[in-house]
């Protein structure tokens, strides 16, 4: 296998280990943060503070970088305009992550977890963006 | 460790797992050039979605997700989950799809890799879909609506 496979195999692999260990494979745990007005459980703020410390890491490297390791140059989202898709599609994932507990990651790595309910959740998912692609293809 | 006040909180382990999820999206930028955004990398394995990275290499990162939650629950004995039922997973799976694609990201992208770039999209985003999150959980809450088995 080349390193542009194995590359996002292994990054995958952390990711869904990193989620796992987090608790975040485990919706009860991320509904408990969401619930700030109850039993509040502030572990995804570890979760989210520790990776987001990484990566603000990660970013500074970048300008010093030629080209990526494995790949021939950088794909960085340039877009700056906060659009009424960008909002209502960020407020409807939210609704959809507080009534189950569950985003794309966790949803995936859950897999082999709980596997009946993640495979419902997955292709629900799928689902979802199949319906919106459908919808504005019209 | 616990946080006094927070019992069940587990911040270390948080730390730690996001610490690696961090280093993964940090592989996948300094390695690939390319944002870690799982509802992006599925979308482009399935095929409903245009960028990123290319399918075969979309499709290894959506199985390494499985991959590293098998590695973990293997080593540590089984991992503890409490999932809500058939229902609600599906009319959440439907909003999670569309609200990805249209918002053009979740957690990972627009929480982990955009937030850490300080992204004025990505702050905008994840600040949306938070407080969406935290309000559905307490109108739920009082309408005594129990989804967790």
């Amino acid at each position: 296998m080349s390193s542009r496979i194995l590359t996002p195999l292994a990054a995958g692999t952390l990711f869904g280990a990193g989620l796992t260990i987090g608790g975040m494979t485990d919706p009860a745990r991320v509904r408990g943060f969401l619930d700030i007005f109850g039993d509040w459980d502030p572990t995804l703020a570890f979760v989210m503070g520790g990776a987001v410390i990484v990566m603000a890491i990660a970013w500074r490297i970048v300008p010093r970088m030629v080209e990526p390791i494995f790949a021939e140059k950088f794909h960085i989202p340039d877009r700056s305009d906060l659009t009424p898709s960008l909002i209502g599609g960020s407020a409807l994932f939210g609704v959809g992550w507080g009534i189950a507990g569950l985003c794309p990651g966790p949803g995936l790595a859950a897999l082999v977890i709980e596997p009946a309910l993640a495979a419902t959740f997955v292709v629900s998912m799928f689902a979802g963006m199949l319906i919106l692609r459908l919808f504005e293809r019209n | 460790m616990t946080i006094p006040g927070f019992p069940d909180a587990a911040p270390l382990a948080g730390l730690i797992g996001g610490i690696l999820i961090g280093l993964s999206a940090a592989v996948m930028l300094l390695g690939m050039g390319r944002i870690a955004g799982v509802s992006g990398i599925f979308a482009k394995a399935t095929g409903v979605g245009g960028s990123g990275i290319s399918r075969g290499g979309a499709w290894a990162f959506v199985l390494g997700l499985p991959l590293g939650a098998l590695i973990v629950a293997i080593v540590t004995g089984g991992v503890d989950a409490q999932f809500a039922g058939f229902g609600p997973i599906i009319v959440a799976g439907l909003l999670v799809g569309i609200g990805t694609r249209l918002g053009s990201g979740c957690t990972s992208g627009h929480g982990v890799c955009g937030v850490s770039r300080l992204s004025a999209r990505s702050i905008v985003a994840t600040a949306t879909f938070m407080v969406a999150g935290i309000v559905t959980v307490a109108v739920m809450n009082a309408m005594g609506m129990e989804v967790l088995k």
